[in-house]
């Protein structure tokens, strides 16, 4: 077993070698070819992980491999190791699959760019960052994995670098997680501090004989959750997701929406023995998920990028997870972040398809407009089935239509929430759910039903992608489908697997605190039953207003100007942090450098020099070369002596 | 045979060779420079290899672990001997000094075209210098050589220096000769009174039978203390420095930055913390704090910067603040993350003044604001810039990360509230150098001089990959050098009592 774990990272490592330093001497042919082989022979690794996993007693199911000693100094021993276990297991088979179907789909998107090769250097050093920060058997691992994917990130925002403002995207994204970062760094300075070790299961045996006060576990919890917040795009670190648009479609739909941004989700799951020990620090994980929810829906709600929709939509959907680990629900948490994995990264590549299509048209008409603006789209339907066909599948699993799959596991975050006291929560949940399932219903209207809204003679440009990116499309709108047929709940006749598979990564935090939840099968019915319902009103909505009345939300915005221009903007928080710590630390640093520096350090300095200088320029005076002087100084000095000497 | 003395006087032999040149012989003057370098590279490689990491377990003094030891009488009378040996904390640094200097001087090759002899003389006097004051071990020796390399570097300066190189060369004696003469009366107090009933330099038996009163630690702390400070620089005594690189040339800043400094930080772990053990708990807050203060504040002066040279001498305020906050928390982490950080910021710094000489040579200006869009057309220096940014941001899997970490592990145990204001430096790296980068590498090529730039040529390619080597060594596999340095920097624990 043991043999193969670090393979799994390390072979992506070994792609982005090899196309990283002879990428440009391949070819591109090879370099694709060479960049989806080595993600696909990791996600065969990982199946065979996962099947073995399977193989154990679903309480054996932890396996660990420690390969060398990475860090020591005194007490502290940082091994590189690996650990499998249905947590873990689950997230390389996220990551590595639906990496795989991305590579091959970049292969289309990206076919002709003058970066071909960088891009899949870079893609593939993704995925092993990703891999790391899931495989790592302790924190400093995991944060390896962590700062790695985003520098990646970083590296793929501003992958057009020629433009000043993907370039800025990806700084601040870059800049914004650090923040985060610094939390998680004082949050595994306090883990070392209370437990002396920093692996997942020395820190977890541990917590299960605390007998000490359980303040500590409140702000390591609140810690690392500020490197989740981070990570993850949560209030009030999200504002780099949004500009992260900035990348090529593809890894959008990779790092910023299907992975990188789960790994807050991951990390808070990972650490379940640290939050039950703390329902203050859950309470928070919960409350900040769930206003996030609800915030970036409101701002999804009028964005008239498409990518722009789908980056607050992933916003979002990220607080909903948040929201099922925050109510104790790690395994729903988990369940959700699989399922958006499918259909979020389905609707960022259709996007892609889209943006393809509509810049292939623009180029053919000579029009330099923005490819990406849904009010210049309509009628895209015809042109582009499968596009279409898929995309639909992905809305109608985000919004929560029965029987797909993001109707299994929102819903389960939702009665989870309930179930376990957090009503509050679970409405808001429920007022985000309807709102989700407009503005996605919006989005497909606006994109793909009416008529061309762009110049004309365009629309003869538009056509369907090649197959080496509908095939992608498709394979995700499958998994979008049934992807959430494996969480079906007891309520539904279900065997709920899933959440039984997860459920031994979860139970160190399960016998401390296990979930006395309601189990009333009635109140389970009834919250799925206005689930299902806001969802359908959502969709109605959404056909009200864009396909029926396109007139009505018009009228509205500019009878609420205010709000409307609220939303638009972003409640201004760009604009907002933008005064309050950007222009003040630039301040105080500029004011440090010319004033405490130049005036007060060296001020002194050279001033001790000037005196120094006024000193010798007085003394020198004395030095007249004049032997009748000297001669005359000799004298009083002789004098002054037998004076001294004679009335002492 | 004796290479510990081998490896420090080999530059000095090839500094004289030199004198037989003629003055114009400017090739042969290089080739010189570069073989005795190489060589002395190659001497100090045999130190390495031949160096026992088990060495001094549970030492309480230097007289356990010291190696390749050589004692000497030299001026009989007054009781001085030629005394060297190297610990783990000096050995490392020995090596990072001469796997530097052969780099400085072949990254020197082309850009040096006045006085070449004299400035290669130079070079290597300050290299013998330099790997003196790692090794001395007789108090009158180490001042001697901590004297010595402040000719050649004071020279490099005001001599090869840009258009403000003698103000800045005579700060940086100023400055560094007000220290010094403290520790000279320190050095001096030492001699009478340290050992009762002897007269002695010698470092090795004064840690062995020396009895410093607690009132007289705290003078003698604050004595030798004044001196390394500044040479770290400490905030606030930091000033020589953003003026002392801006001036000098590429390699002297490298040379300046990657080995001067640590002979601070080396003087505190040398003899500030293990001699007087006492003061250095009473003086750690303060230490603590003014080294916080260094990270953040050069962090933020950092950011304004608008000429890149000054841009990393700030920044090095900032890293040389975790080695101090490291070496003041007074515990494993703490400290072996300042001495591996010593040698991470030597290596890390000392490329990225390589990297802006780099681009100096070709546009003859520093300033931030004449690039912007170079990645187009030097992508291998785009690359290896990058990679170098991203080791000084202290990015997981390079070296600055173990440093860092290590550092602010140890600093979070001792003090929370200094690590935790430390650790915002961790964001402030990325500020400054990532919009620092963002201006010089990204967006549209703005100045119609920089479409002709010519990427990083072989020797240079060779200089960057081989700094590029140990900093993704240290990164991924840090035991190598952080077992070298275990035993000492218990020892210095042991003598503070901890």
């Amino acid at each position: 077993m043991s043999n193969y774990l670090y393979l799994i990272p390390l072979v992506p490592f070994a792609g982005f070698i090899v196309n990283g330093l002879f990428g440009r001497k391949l070819g591109d042919r090879a370099v694709g070819f060479i960049g989806c082989t080595v993600i696909g022979l990791a996600f065969v690794l990982s199946i065979a992980a996962f099947v073995e996993l399977l193989g154990y007693d679903p309480y054996q199911r932890h396996i660990e491999a420690e390969w060398f000693t990475w860090l020591a100094a005194g007490k502290l021993q940082i091994p590189f190791g690996m650990l499998l276990d249905p947590l873990s297991a689950v997230m390389i088979l996220v990551v590595s699959g639906v990496s795989f179907i991305i590579h091959v789909y970049s292969i289309g998107y990206m076919h002709g760019d003058r970066g071909y090769a960088r891009y899949f250097a870079y893609l593939n050093l993704f995925v092993f960052f990703m891999l790391l920060l899931v495989l790592g058997n302790s924190y400093p691992l995991m944060f390896i994995g962590w700062e790695g994917v985003g520098l990646c990130s970083y590296l793929l925002i501003g992958f057009w670098f020629t433009d000043d403002a993907k370039a800025t995207a990806g700084k601040k994204a870059f800049i914004v997680n650090r923040i985060g970062d610094f939390g998680f760094l004082v949050g595994v300075f306090l883990l070392f501090g209370a437990f002396g070790t920093l692996t997942f299961s020395g820190v977890a045996d541990q917590v299960l004989l605390w007998v000490d006060p359980k303040t500590v576990f409140f702000w390591i919890g609140l810690c690392l959750f500020i490197g989740a917040v981070g990570k993850s795009a949560q209030i009030p670190l999200y504002v780099w997701l949004p500009d992260a648009m900035a990348g090529p479609t593809p890894v959008s739909a990779l790092i910023h929406a299907a992975t990188m941004v789960t790994a807050g989700v991951y990390m808070v799951a990972r650490n379940s023995f640290i939050y039950v020990m703390s329902p203050g620090a859950l309470e928070i994980v919960a409350w900040v998920g769930v206003a996030t929810a609800l915030f970036a829906a409101t701002i999804a709600l009028v964005q008239n990028d498409i990518k722009k929709v789908l980056a607050y939509s992933t916003i979002s959907q990220l607080g909903y997870m948040f929201v099922g680990c925050g109510v104790g629900a790690f395994a729903a948490g988990i369940s959700h972040l699989m399922t958006h994995a499918f259909f979020k990264a389905l609707l960022f590549l259709g996007a892609g398809s889209v943006i393809h299509a509509v810049q292939h048209a623009y180029n053919h008409t000579g029009y330099t407009g923005d490819p990406q603006d849904i009010r210049f789209m309509g009628g895209l339907r015809g042109k582009m089935p499968t596009t279409y066909w898929t995309f639909v599948a992905a809305t109608l699993a985000i919004a929560g239509v029965p029987g797909l799959s993001g109707f299994f596991s929102k819903d389960e975050i939702i009665w989870k929430s309930f179930a376990n006291g957090h009503s509050a929560v679970g409405i808001i949940a429920m007022i985000a759910a309807l709102l989700t399932a407009f503005y996605m219903f919006r989005l497909v209207y606006m994109t793909f039903h009416g008529s061309w809204r762009g110049r004309r003679g365009q629309e003869d440009h538009l056509h369907e992608s090649p197959g080496v990116m509908t095939l992608p499309l498709t394979v995700l709108g499958v998994l979008s489908i049934i992807g959430g047929w494996i969480m079906i709940p007891h309520a539904l006749h279900g065997g709920a697997w899933f959440e039984k598979f997860l459920e031994p990564s979860f139970a160190v935090a399960d016998e401390i605190a296990p979930m006395h939840g309601s189990h009333s099968l009635p109140f389970e019915y009834t919250i799925m039953g206005i689930s299902v319902l806001l969802a359908i009103s959502g969709i109605l909505w959404a056909r009200a207003w864009y396909i029926q009345n396109p007139e009505a939300p018009k009228k509205l915005a500019s009878r609420f100007k205010v709000a409307y221009q609220l939303l638009l903007n972003k409640y201004y928080v760009d604009e907002a942090y933008n005064f309050a710590v950007v222009e003040t630390t630039l301040g105080t640093a500029d004011g440090l450098w010319k004033f405490f520096d130049v005036k007060i350090v060296d001020g002194l300095v050279n001033g001790v020099a000037a005196l120094m200088g006024w000193l010798g320029s007085i003394f020198r005076r004395l030095q007249t070369g004049l032997v009748s002087n000297y001669a005359l100084m000799m004298t009083v000095g002789v004098v002054i002596i037998i004076g001294y000497l004679v009335w002492r | 045979m004796d290479f510990l003395s081998l490896t420090i006087f080999l530059p000095l032999v090839g500094a004289l060779l030199m004198l037989a040149l003629r003055k114009e012989a400017d090739k042969a003057a290089k080739m010189v420079a570069l073989a005795t370098s190489t060589l002395t590279f190659a001497a100090s490689l045999v130190l390495f290899f031949g160096f026992d990491r088990a060495k001094g377990a549970y030492a309480t003094g230097l007289a356990d672990l010291l190696q390749f030891e050589v004692n000497k009488p030299w001026i009989e009378t007054l009781n001085i001997h030629y005394h060297i040996g190297l610990d783990g904390i000096s050995l490392l640094l020995v090596m990072l000094t001469t796997f530097i200097t052969p780099l400085c001087i072949w990254g020197s090759f082309k850009s040096i075209k006045q006085g070449v002899k004299g400035y290669y003389l130079a070079f290597l006097i300050l290299e013998t210098g330099i790997l003196g004051v790692f090794a001395a071990m007789d108090l009158v020796l180490f001042y001697v050589f901590w004297e010595a390399m402040l000719i050649p570097m004071y020279l490099l300066i005001g001599v090869w220096g840009g258009p403000n190189r003698v103000y800045a060369a005579v700060k940086f004696i100023l400055y560094t000769m007000v220290g010094s003469l403290l520790m000279l009366v320190g050095i001096l107090w030492l001699y009478f009174n340290a050992v009762p009933g002897e007269h002695t330099f010698d470092l090795v038996r004064i840690f062995q039978l020396g009895q410093i009163p607690v009132e007289a630690q705290a003078y003698l702390f604050g004595a030798f203390a004044l001196a390394f400070a500044i040479k770290v620089p400490m905030f606030p005594f930091h000033t020589w420095l953003p003026d002392a690189h801006v001036e000098a040339p590429t390699a002297g800043s490298i040379i300046l930055a990657g080995v001067l400094l640590k002979m601070g930080t080396y003087g505190f772990v040398r003899f500030c913390l293990p001699l007087f053990p006492s003061a250095a708990h009473d003086y750690a807050g303060l230490m603590m704090l003014l080294a916080v203060i260094g990270i953040i504040y050069g962090a933020l002066v950092s950011m304004m910067q608008t000429d890149m040279k000054k841009l990393v001498a700030y920044s090095s305020v900032s890293h040389l603040g975790f080695v101090m906050l490291g070496l003041f928390a007074f515990n494993m982490q703490g400290m072996q993350g300042g001495t591996i950080q010593m040698i991470n910021h030597g290596l890390s710094t000392g490329a990225l003044f390589f990297l802006v000489g780099v681009i100096y040579e070709r546009r003859h200006t520093r300033m931030i604001a004449d690039y912007g869009g170079i990645a187009k057309i030097m992508p291998k220096y785009a690359t290896i810039f990058m990679i170098v940014a991203l080791s000084s941001i202290g990015l997981p899997g390079l070296n600055g990360f173990i440093g860092e970490f290590l550092v602010l592990v140890g600093a979070f145990k001792t003090s929370p509230t200094y690590a935790i204001f430390a650790a915002s430096g961790v964001v402030f790296a990325a500020v400054y150098l990532l919009w620092m980068y963002q201006r010089v590498f990204f967006g549209e090529i703005t100045h119609d001089a920089n479409k002709k730039l010519t990427d990083l040529t072989t020797a240079e390619k060779v200089i960057l990959v081989s700094i590029l080597v140990f900093i993704v060594w240290i990164g991924v596999y840090p035991s190598t050098f952080l077992s070298i340095s275990e035993n000492s920097v218990a020892m210095v624990l042991t003598r503070l009592g901890g």
